[in-house]
């Protein structure tokens, strides 16, 4: 059995993701530490501009095809299934992402390899390796051993630091050699949408009023505004809010939506799913408020009250105009 | 066109959630059980484009938690048909199991498409889509937003961070990670719910038994408890009074 690990390589609009880099460099402390290779894994359709970033592999497994230009699930599950069933791996890190989350399942299912999502920590224990998985929203933690020979795990972004500095050495990149009867893909790549324009830019407001599900119903939005208003900064919110249809898509943080670096982000009635925490936990200031005094949000927040958001916004407007917050601005 | 959604209950996070006596799972008597989010999302996209393209619409579950009430909302809300899966066991399976078991009742049945919710709260192993469509061999698209159906195939959206969506086309049948349907989730009135139940027929169908265990859980624990925040306290004006000192104090406004 090999103790090598993977990292299926993500790019976007032809860059590598954050979230493979931090995935690299964890791997490659684990493969390194039981004696195997952080070998990463990359479909592309050119792969100039890559190659560079992942200088921490030891070895980089290359297929490079016009069809890898940009992700769809099945040419790329398919082309990746061939390469583990040919020397499979101790490990296979992806991106608990939109890319990585369309691959771990279906591979997961054709290999039969065991699977883990939602993974946050990976610990080598008396060479027994160990998995940490978010579940329930953030409210639980789950330890698991990786017992089977190999397994795939997705790591959601934001986990793992990434490696300051770049090895100096250069990685061997090997083409892989793709069956020649690998089936056409059932799923072929249209177009690119582009994220609607006109609103306010939330990912450079430097003070952002964040709303969620505690904000109870539209008709309390305002309230926010006002405060956002008061406060100079602009509102967002989380998913609910927005799949409820109060705010345009322009204003979601997380995951799915944009991350979000402001000098200030009051999270008001969010419980704190890693999806959201995604988004937002590198604020400079993070103040959450929230009834739930075990809500998860408190664990990445800097200061917390447990309170009725829907209560205190307008006091919070109050207090802000009162004490002429914005006029500093 | 025949349209199956998968639906299943999961723990309302509202409540608090429980270990239970072996540390190594969720001690189920501590659990209230409401809808799974994404899949209110999967029915109600199914339920457009039931309304757009006259699909026939089946919803299935499995028997874990509490399905009924959930199954006879379905029905309330337009579903044509509601299946419980009997899986023949007590605890809650695996996804790799559950999935094992859907594969089982709709393998060989004529449905074009199969919408599951992208991901459950208490997914470890696996999104029970991905894998049903890896085992019946059918491509699978998740984190979508949109499905319109084009000449028997499915254009659908899929979401990227930062505002992004790939439109893709799929060929049918396939399975579907619905994230968010087209428009909030409809709403039954308790009155029609109420109705809907006295004569809602939930069928039942026997799954093959799967007893796949993929992971080996070592321990199960709860965040820190005051962990991260230091935590303002005193009535809403006084904290509201601490928050705004707290931003003029670091000039945070300015
Ligand atoms: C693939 C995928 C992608 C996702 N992408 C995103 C994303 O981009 N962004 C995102 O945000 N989520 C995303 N999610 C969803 C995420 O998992 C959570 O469901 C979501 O973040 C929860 O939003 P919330 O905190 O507003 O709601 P909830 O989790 O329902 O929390 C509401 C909170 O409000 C509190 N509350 C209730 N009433 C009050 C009150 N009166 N005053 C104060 N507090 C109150 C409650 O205690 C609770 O903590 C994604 C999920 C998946 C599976
Ligand atoms: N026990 C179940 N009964 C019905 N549907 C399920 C079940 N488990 C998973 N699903 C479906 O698969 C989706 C993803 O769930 P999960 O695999 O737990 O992330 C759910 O949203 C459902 O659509």
């Amino acid at each position: 059995m090999s103790n090598d690990v993977w990292v299926v390589a993500e790019h976007a609009r032809g860059q590598l993701s954050e979230s493979t880099l931090e995935t690299v460099g964890k791997g490659r402390e684990l493969a390194h530490a039981t004696g195997g290779k952080l070998v990463a894994l990359l479909l592309t359709d050119d792969e100039r501009n890559q190659i560079n970033s992942l200088a921490a592999a030891d070895l980089i497994l290359l297929a490079r095809r016009p069809e890898f230009r940009e992700f769809t699930p099945e040419a790329y599950g398919g082309a990746i299934e061939a390469a583990l069933k040919e020397a499979p791996p101790r490990l296979v890190l992806m991106g608990s992402t939109s890319v990585g989350l369309d691959l771990l399942s279906v591979l997961s299912a054709r290999t039969g390899f065991a699977c883990l999502d939602s993974c946050t920590r990976l610990d080598l224990r008396a060479s027994q390796l160990l998995a940490t998985c978010q579940i329930y929203g953030g409210k639980l933690f789950v330890e698991v051993a990786l017992s089977s020979a190999t397994t795939l795990v997705a790591v959601v972004p934001g986990s793992f630091a990434k490696p300051a500095d770049q090895p100096s050495g250069r990685p061997e990149v090997r083409e892989l050699t793709l069956p020649a009867d690998l089936p056409v893909s059932r799923i072929t790549f249209h177009r690119l949408i582009e994220p609607p324009s006109g609103d306010v830019d939330i990912t450079k407001v430097p003070i952002l009023v964040a709303v969620g599900r505690g904000i109870q119903n539209a008709d309390n939005l305002p309230l926010a505004g006002e405060l956002a208003e008061a406060l100079g900064g602009a509102v967002c919110a989380s998913r609910p809010v927005i799949d409820q249809g109060w705010l345009p898509l322009t204003r979601q943080v997380g995951k799915s939506g944009m991350t979000v670096k402001p000098k200030l982000y009051l999270a008001l009635g969010i419980s704190g799913a890693p999806e959201h925490l995604e988004g937002m936990k590198q604020s400079e200031l993070i103040v959450a408020v929230n009834t739930d005094p075990k809500a998860p949000i408190f664990g990445a927040a800097h200061y917390g009250a447990v309170t009725d958001v829907v209560e205190l916004i307008p006091m919070l407007t109050e207090e802000a105009r009162k004490q002429g917050l914005k006029k500093a601005s | 066109m025949n349209i199956a959604v998968l639906t299943k209950q999961v723990a309302d996070l509202v409540e608090g959630i429980e270990i239970d006596a072996s540390g190594r799972a969720v001690d189920r008597d501590s659990i209230r059980y409401i809808l799974s989010e994404s899949d209110d999302h999967a029915l109600e996209e199914a339920l457009l484009l039931k309304e757009r393209s006259q699909a026939h619409v089946e919803v299935f579950s499995l028997e874990t938690g509490e399905v009924r009430d959930g199954l006879c909302t379905a029905l309330a809300k337009g579903a044509d048909r509601v299946v419980m899966i009997l899986a023949g066991q007590e605890t809650p399976p695996s996804n790799h199991a559950a999935a094992r078991m859907f594969a089982s009742v709709l393998k060989g049945l004529p449905f074009d498409l199969i919408l599951t919710g992208v991901r459950a709260i208490d997914d470890l192993d696996g999104s029970v889509g991905g894998l049903l469509a890896g085992y019946l061999g059918l491509p699978y698209v998740g984190l979508v937003r949109k499905v319109e159906l084009v000449d028997g195939a499915a254009t659908v959206e899929k979401e990227y961070p930062g505002g992004f969506a790939a439109e893709l086309g799929v060929k049918l049948p396939a399975v579907l990670g619905i994230q968010a349907a087209e428009q909030p989730p409809r709403y039954v009135p308790v009155t029609r719910l109420r109705q809907v139940m006295k004569t809602a027929q939930v069928e039942e169908q026997e799954a093959e038994p799967a007893s796949e265990e993929p992971v080996s859980v070592e321990r199960m624990y709860k965040p820190e408890e005051g962990a991260g925040a230091a935590m303002l306290s005193g009535s809403a004006e006084e904290i509201a009074r601490q928050i705004v000192n707290l931003l003029s104090e670091r000039r945070v406004t300015r």
